[in-house]
């Protein structure tokens, strides 16, 4: 009488699901359920070009997950990923309109966020500052540092640049501009790196226990301060996707967007105390915030505001699943 | 003395540790030999965990050498050591428990495919290692979701993966139950007829003359001696570790005749029907002042639930308690605390001391959370305080302001005693107070039980070595899969008595 639901349905598939895989189902049942309601409900909500717009407005956050992501299976946390995308789309913006050629502003960009990440592995690691008081300290430097290039927004008019941001592979109704394709590629490598090699090995053993992966011989200090690299560097291609998505660099964009990101990976099934969950979880987590947003905006009455409302609400619902599914495993 | 001894394959000689003001190692000498058990004794305290450290590199010896096969070295860690061949598997079980098993084994020496890890090979390799432990799982299942005897045996698979010349098991057995530590056994003695020189830690006395042919003596960070297993009798190897004779012993066993207890008295503490559904059945419990009751029982049986019901660490969903005669619920240990209910857990790092404070804040802890931050305790007064447990319970280093990180399992022990001694309880509820701790001071903790009861406290005393338990109680409370199922006068009962309804067999 007391057998558990989930416990059933398990059993009674044919191939044993690892509980391992719960959350992420959770969140594709959840990301499923909303395309139904929102296709019963909406016309021209299931189409082609609802779905491919919602790959290319959320392109850079899903960059941003996918590095969010190292971070938390480590155990950590990386609150300067906003505020490092805003950096790399100013200076993108800058360096352009400064008349430097795309070839050479596209990897600075992505480097500078290379280089912030780098320093908080190093502080994180090194110096054993709290990783949400480290990443803090370089989301008030990144910030800051816009403001210093250009307070102001500056348009970008680069051909080069605007001949790639415009690419676009059209198939029927199916759009996939550069932006996406990158996504995908980032998500791709990040996955594999996860999952075939030693470094993403380690970084879940970190999460599982960083005091038992240092005794087991792994490289700990190595893999940690790489995590946070990995992290700005998504950073600063999501700033790149960013300023290719807007046309400009500003340096208000981002404001808050490393708490999507962190919404987006909590929701797709990441533990925050780390060593559990999926880069896929995460991207299935950037397409449910999106979904959200595009469901208000179909509603028409209400106020956008209501997004961050559900997103907070679907949080908690998300929190105290996983927290029923780990009491229930010990 | 027929049997050839070969040349060692790792040789520490005058071994010197030294954390100033310290000497944690004075001058140590280790002989590993190949196909070889050896075991390193020595109370809390003695230097074996340092020693083990020195040997594998997490700490740099300030003098002596270490040779492994004949050539010096010093590793810059333990991953430095695993790869000259020397492994280590500790006592708490250091894998991570959200991989899967085949990655906890090959990690490291993972088989690889184009750069990447090849998990085919992984778990095949993985499934090989397993079946030399007689260890029937799969590779491929996250090793959090197997038992800690299992998982200990994955770390000791893992630690022979590749070239293992020398094994270094530091208190494998502490959480295992007899079965499990017959399996482990048969393990190392098939590692060891393989040539693998195999360090072998414990507290368990039995054990070691079960399964090792030698050992080395260590006391306060000095070398007693190396000795051949089988021509040095325990009481003898006892000697040794604790440098004075067995009369404290002795003393606590005179100590535990109880004082006659009044008839009709009302108990301190009465249960009736607690208990608390997954946790344990419900039961009842009267417990009285100047008497310490035992409970029996398997691990798994329930003992420290019951414990944990008793002192309101957790909450009973059924059943009633009365203290001193008035009903009361113990919602949860501060209530318990506000009785006069003291818990110690069996989890002392976790549930029990704070290791980043002094031995001090440690030991006012709980007085201090009683009086509230309101009114602080002068500092002479916890001063006197401190320095008068520590002199009591023999702490050692005797230093107030000695980070409890830095002290031994059996120091700690006293220190979390003397927290919630401090606080005067009337029900003092022990949960596995001497496990993993030396000779010397369980005698110790033991005696000062009996001393506590015969002031006139309640003592609740857990612990899974069955001699103690009965050597102290005067009544024995068994348990079985998470049910009371007697209760015996601590007199009458035999060990056979004991064994017997533990095992299921005795009148229930």
């Amino acid at each position: 009488m007391t057998t558990s639901a989930p416990a059933r349905w398990t059993a009674a598939l044919p191939v044993r699901l690892d509980r391992r895989y719960l959350p992420v189902l959770g969140t594709f049942v959840v990301l499923a359920l909303m395309l139904v309601v929102g296709g019963t409900r909406y016309d021209n909500f299931l189409t082609p070009a609802v779905v491919s717009n919602l790959f290319i407005n959320n392109a850079h956050l899903v960059v941003l997950a996918v590095g969010m992501t190292f971070v938390i299976l480590t155990g950590g946390i990386d609150l300067s990923v906003g505020a490092v995308l805003a950096l790399s789309t100013v200076v993108t913006a800058a360096l352009l309109q400064a008349g430097w050629p795309v070839p050479v502003v596209l990897p600075l960009a992505v480097g500078v966020g290379t280089v912030i990440g780098l320093a908080h592995g190093l502080m994180i690691h090194y110096f054993q500052v709290q990783p949400f008081v480290a990443t803090l300290a370089g989301m008030f430097f990144a910030r800051g540092l816009c403001f210093l290039i250009a307070p102001e927004s500056i348009a970008i008019g680069d051909p080069a640049f605007v001949g790639l941001a415009s690419w676009v592979q059209i198939a029927g109704q199916w759009r996939m501009t550069s932006s996406v394709l990158i996504a995908l590629i980032v998500l791709g490598l990040a996955f594999l790196v996860l999952h075939l090699t030693r470094f993403g090995r380690t970084v879940y053993a970190i999460g599982g226990g960083e005091q038992s992966a240092l005794l087991m011989g792994l490289p700990v200090a190595r893999t940690k301060v790489l995590a946070y690299v990995v992290s700005g560097t998504c950073a600063g291609l999501g700033g790149l996707l960013f300023a290719m998505y807007s046309r400009s660099g500003y340096s208000l964009t981002g404001v808050a967007m490393e708490l999507d990101a962190i919404a987006a990976v909590v929701i797709g099934g990441t533990l925050l105390t780390g060593g559990t969950g999926f880069v896929l979880g995460s991207v299935l987590g950037v397409l449910v915030l999106g979904l959200i947003q595009t469901i208000i905006t179909f509603e028409g009455t209400l106020s956008s505001w209501w997004t961050r409302i559900v997103i907070g609400v679907l949080l908690l619902v998300f929190v105290l699943l996983q927290r029923a599914l780990s009491l229930r495993r010990t | 003395m027929t049997q050839q001894t070969p040349p060692p394959v790792v040789e520490m000689t005058g071994v010197t540790v030294e954390f100033p003001p310290v000497t944690a190692l004075d001058g140590v000498d280790l002989h590993l030999r190949p196909g070889e058990i050896h075991a390193l004794m020595g109370e809390n305290g003695a230097g074996k965990s340092t020693l083990i450290k020195a040997l594998t590199g997490v700490y740099s010896p300030t003098a002596g050498t270490i040779l492994v096969d004949g050539a010096e070295h010093r590793f810059s860690g333990p991953a430095d050591a695993r790869a000259h061949g020397i492994s280590t598997v500790y006592q708490e079980v250091n894998l991570c428990e959200n991989l899967t098993v085949a990655e906890n084994i090959m990690l490291g020496a993972e088989p690889r495919v184009l750069g990447g890890l090849n998990w085919r090979a992984m778990r095949r390799q993985a499934a090989a290692h397993l079946r030399r432990m007689g260890l029937d799982i799969d590779p491929a299942s996250s090793l959090g979701s197997h038992s800690l005897a299992v998982q200990q045996l994955v770390a000791i698979c893992r630690a022979t993966v590749g070239d293992c010349k020398v094994l270094i098991l530091d208190e494998p057995t502490s959480s295992l139950d007899a079965d499990e530590v017959a399996h482990l056994f048969a393990v190392m003695r098939s590692l060891r007829d393989e040539g693998v020189a195999i360090l072998f830690v414990s507290h368990f006395l039995d054990q070691v003359y079960e399964v090792s042919d030698r050992m080395t003596v260590l006391r306060n960070g000095g070398l007693v001696g190396e000795f051949v297993t089988a021509d040095l009798p325990a009481a003898e190897l006892v000697q040794h570790m604790i440098g004075r004779s067995m009369d404290v012993l002795e003393a606590a066993e005179e100590a535990a005749e109880r004082a006659e207890r009044p008839a009709g008295a009302t108990p301190l503490l009465q249960v009736v029907g607690l208990g608390r559904k997954g946790s344990v059945q419900p039961f009842d419990l009267d417990l009285y002042e100047g008497e310490v009751v035992g409970l029996a029982g398997l691990l798994g049986s329930g003992r420290t639930e019951l414990a944990r019901l008793l002192t309101g660490a957790d909450r009973a969903d059924v059943g009633q308690a009365r203290v001193s005669g008035r009903p009361t619920r113990l919602r949860n240990p501060r209530v318990a605390m506000g009785h006069g209910i003291a818990y110690t857990s069996e989890d002392r790092k976790g549930e029990g001391v704070v290791d980043g404070l002094t031995v001090r804040e440690n030991i006012v802890l709980a007085l201090q959370a009683e009086r509230g931050w309101m009114r602080p305790l002068p500092r002479r007064q916890v001063d006197e305080l401190v320095a008068g447990y520590i002199e009591r319970l023999g702490i050692r280093p005797a230093d107030p302001e000695a980070l409890l990180r830095n002290l031994s399992g059996g120091n700690q022990q006293k220190v979390l005693l003397a927290r919630w001694l401090a606080t005067a309880p009337r029900l003092l509820v022990l949960d596995e107070p001497t496990r993993g701790i030396d000779v010397g001071a369980k005698a110790e903790i033991q005696k000062l039980v009996a001393e506590l009861a015969a002031d006139g406290m309640s003592v609740v005393f857990i612990s899974a070595e069955l001699e103690e338990v009965l050597r102290i109680s005067h009544r024995i409370a068994v348990l079985r899969d998470r049910r009371k199922v007697a209760e015996i006068d601590g007199d009458g009962a035999s060990m056979d008595r004991v064994v017997d309804l533990i095992a299921g067999g005795g009148a229930a």
